[in-house]
C-alpha cells in the first residue's frame, strides 16, 4: 500500500469507514436535493417551457414576472392569512389538551390516544370527509343538518367566498389532524417539569390554575413551545394536501384561497408546464423560508441555550 | 369551600374532555357510517345516525369497481410505504452512526451540509425533484416514488443524537473480540438499538403511506397511482359514489390504525424526538 493510499485511508482506516456508513446517505441527499435545487436556480434564468434542456435565457425575466404576478403574491397573502388562523389555533388547542390530559387521574392513555389518532388519517382521507360529509353544502351534510335543526339556512361552505366560510373547513381539517401530534410534544415537555418547583410554588403561597401555569409551567415550555411554533409555520407554509382535495375540481382550482405551493403546482405542472417560472418561484419560496427561519431563530433567542 | 371548588374544576374538566373527544372522534364516525350505509341513506334529506341497513357488501364492491384500482393502489402504497421505510431506515441509521462514531477530519462539515437540507422544505424542492426525476425517465416508476425520498436529514439527524449517547462499552467490548466497524454495527449496535429503530421507523412509514404532493406528481398513470392519489382523484371527480368513496377511504386508514395500536408507544417516542431541535 502506498503512503498516499495509507493517507486517504486514515489509522484504522477510518476515513475509508466513514464514508462506508455516511457516502450513501451523503451522496443520495446530494442527488435528491442539492441537485434539483441547484438545477432550479439554473432553470430559473431561462424560458423553460416543457423542457428541462433550455436555451432561451431570459436573466430575471422569471423572477420580475414571478414577483409582477398578482395570483402569486396573493398565494403569499394567503399563506399569512392561513398562518395566523392555523397557528395560534393549534398551539392553544394543543397546549389545552396536554395540560387536562396530562393532569388525569384515570384514562390517561385513552385520551392521549383518541387526541393523537387523527395523526394516522391522511389529509386525503381528511378533506374526504370534510368535503363531502361534514361540511358538505347540501342538506345531508353534518353541519347544515346540526345548523338546520335551528332553523339556520344551508350553507355552501366551500364555494361561499363572503363571508369566506370555506377558512373554517381548511382550517378545521388541519387543526383537527395535527393537534394530537402536538398534544404529544407538549406532554413531554410538561413531564420533564421538575416537581420540585411545583412544591415550591405552593410553599410561596402560588394559586394552582393561572398563577402556576403563568410563572412556572409555561416559562418552563419555552423550548417545547418555541419548537412547536417553528414546526407549525414551517407546515403552514407547505400547506397543499388540503387546499387541494377541498377545493380543486374537474373544472381546475377556485381563484381563491391559493397558497404558494398550490400555486407552483399549476404554474410548473400545469397545462403549460413552465419550468423557468416555477423554479423562480420555488427559488423565492426557499429564500422566504430561509429567511423567516434565521429570523425567527433570532426572534426567538433560539441557541441560547436553556438551564 | 376550596375543596368543592377545586372539585367541581375537575369535574368541569373532564366533561370537557369528553366532549372534545366525542368531537375528535366524530370524522372516524362519519367514516364508517357512510361507508356502510346505501347511497340513499347518506343523501336522505333526513339525518340518520345510524344507516337504516348496513350494506358489508359494499366492501367487496369498492374492490370490483374497474373506475377505481383501489386493490392496485392498495399495493402501489404498501411497496412504497415498505420500502421508503427500510431504504430510509438502513441509510439514515448508518448515516448517523457514521457521524457520532467515527472519527473523520470533515465529519462537521458533512454533518452541518445535511443538517442544511433540513432548512429547505422537500415541498419547495418539488418542482426541481420533478425535472430530475423526468429527465431520469423515471416518471410513473416505483423508484421515481421511492428513491429520491429516502434520504431523510430528519432521521439521520435523530438517529446521530440517539448513538451519540450510546454506551460506548458494548462497542469496546465488541471491538476487543475483533470486530470491526461494520460487523460491530449489524451485530452489536442495531439489535441493541432497536427502541430508536422502531419510533424512526414508525413514522416514516405513517409518512410514506399519507404522502399526497410526490405521489401526485411522479406517480402519473392509473398504474402507478397510490391510494391517496386515487382517492384524491375521485374525491375531487365530477361524479362520485359517496358510499364508495368512503368505504375506499376507510379501507386506506387500516393499516395505520392497526399500526397505531401496536405501536403506539414507539411513535409516541418519535413524535417527541422529533420536536427536540437543540
Amino acid at each position: 500500500m502506498s503512503a498516499r493510499t495509507a493517507r486517504l485511508l486514515g489509522p484504522h482506516r477510518r476515513n475509508l469507514w466513514f464514508w462506508v456508513f455516511v457516502g450513501p446517505f451523503a451522496v443520495g441527499l446530494g442527488l435528491f436535493t442539492y441537485v434539483p435545487l441547484l438545477w432550479s436556480v439554473y432553470l430559473s434564468f431561462f424560458n423553460a417551457h416543457n423542457t428541462v434542456n433550455p436555451t432561451e435565457f431570459v436573466g430575471l425575466g422569471n423572477y420580475t414576472a414571478m414577483l409582477g404576478d398578482d395570483a402569486f403574491l396573493g398565494s403569499l397573502g394567503t399563506f399569512l392569512l392561513f398562518t395566523a388562523f392555523i397557528v395560534p389555533a393549534t398551539f392553544a388547542l394543543s397546549l389545552s389538551l396536554a395540560l387536562m390530559v396530562n393532569r388525569l387521574r384515570f384514562a390517561q392513555a385513552f385520551f392521549r390516544s383518541v387526541f393523537f389518532l387523527p395523526t394516522a388519517c391522511s389529509y386525503v382521507v381528511a378533506s374526504l370527509i370534510w368535503k363531502l360529509s361534514l361540511f358538505n353544502g347540501v342538506r345531508f351534510g353534518l353541519a347544515n343538518t346540526v345548523l338546520g335543526w335551528f332553523g339556520t339556512d344551508q350553507t355552501a361552505w366551500l364555494s361561499t367566498t363572503s363571508p369566506p366560510w370555506y377558512w373554517l373547513v381548511i382550517v378545521t381539517v388541519r387543526l383537527w389532524l395535527q393537534a394530537g401530534f402536538y398534544m404529544i410534544l407538549f406532554l413531554a415537555g410538561l413531564q420533564r417539569i421538575s416537581p420540585q418547583l411545583y412544591e415550591a410554588a405552593a410553599m410561596d403561597g402560588a394559586r394552582p390554575g393561572w398563577q402556576v401555569f403563568r410563572h412556572i409551567t409555561f416559562p418552563q415550555l419555552r423550548a417545547t413551545s418555541v419548537a412547536v411554533l417553528l414546526l407549525l409555520v414551517i407546515n403552514a407554509f407547505q400547506a397543499f394536501d388540503e387546499f387541494y382535495n377541498l377545493l380543486s375540481d374537474a373544472r381546475g382550482y377556485p381563484p381563491y384561497a391559493r397558497p404558494p405551493l398550490v400555486y407552483l403546482y399549476y404554474t410548473a405542472l400545469g397545462r403549460d408546464q413552465n419550468l423557468g417560472l416555477g423554479s423562480a418561484g420555488a427559488v423565492i419560496l426557499a429564500l422566504i423560508i430561509a429567511v423567516a427561519t434565521v429570523v425567527q431563530a433570532r426572534w426567538f433567542g433560539l441557541g441560547r441555550k436553556e438551564d | 369551600m376550596h375543596d368543592a371548588l377545586t372539585r367541581a374544576g375537575r369535574a368541569l374538566r373532564v366533561v370537557l374532555l369528553v366532549a372534545l373527544a366525542l368531537l375528535f372522534l366524530v370524522p372516524f364516525y362519519l367514516l364508517v357510517r357512510n361507508g356502510l350505509a346505501g347511497e340513499a341513506d347518506i343523501t336522505a334529506p333526513t339525518w340518520a345516525f345510524f344507516p337504516r341497513e348496513l350494506h358489508w357488501s359494499n366492501l367487496t364492491e369498492v374492490f370490483s369497481d374497474p373506475d377505481l384500482p383501489l386493490a392496485r393502489a392498495l399495493l402501489n402504497s404498501t411497496l412504497i410505504a415498505v420500502s421508503t421505510t427500510v431504504g430510509t431506515v438502513v441509510l439514515a441509521s448508518m448515516a448517523g452512526y457514521g457521524l457520532a462514531r467515527i472519527p473523520y477530519r470533515h465529519a462537521s462539515v458533512v454533518f452541518y451540509a445535511i443538517l442544511g437540507t433540513l432548512m429547505v422544505p422537500a415541498a419547495v424542492t418539488f418542482v426541481p425533484s420533478f425535472v430530475l426525476v423526468s429527465t431520469l425517465g423515471w416518471i410513473s416508476t416505483l423508484r421515481g416514488l421511492v428513491i429520491p425520498t429516502l434520504f431523510s436529514a430528519f432521521a439521520c439527524f435523530v438517529f446521530r443524537q440517539y448513538f451519540l449517547g450510546f454506551p460506548k462499552e458494548l462497542e469496546d467490548a465488541a471491538r476487543v473480540d475483533g470486530l470491526g466497524y461494520w460487523r460491530t454495527y449489524w451485530r452489536i449496535v442495531v439489535p441493541n438499538a432497536r427502541p430508536v429503530f422502531a419510533a424512526v421507523g414508525t413514522i416514516v412509514f405513517i409518512g410514506a403511506w399519507n404522502s399526497f404532493l410526490w405521489p401526485l406528481v411522479i406517480g402519473q398513470d392509473q398504474s402507478a397511482w397510490t391510494v391517496q392519489v386515487a382517492l384524491s382523484t375521485f374525491t375531487t371527480a365530477q361524479n362520485l359514489n359517496l358510499h364508495e368513496l368512503f368505504v375506499a377511504a376507510g379501507v386506506s386508514i387500516v393499516p395505520l390504525v392497526v399500526v397505531f395500536l401496536l405501536l403506539q408507544r414507539y411513535i409516541v417516542a418519535g413524535v417527541e424526538r422529533s420536536g427536540i431541535d437543540d
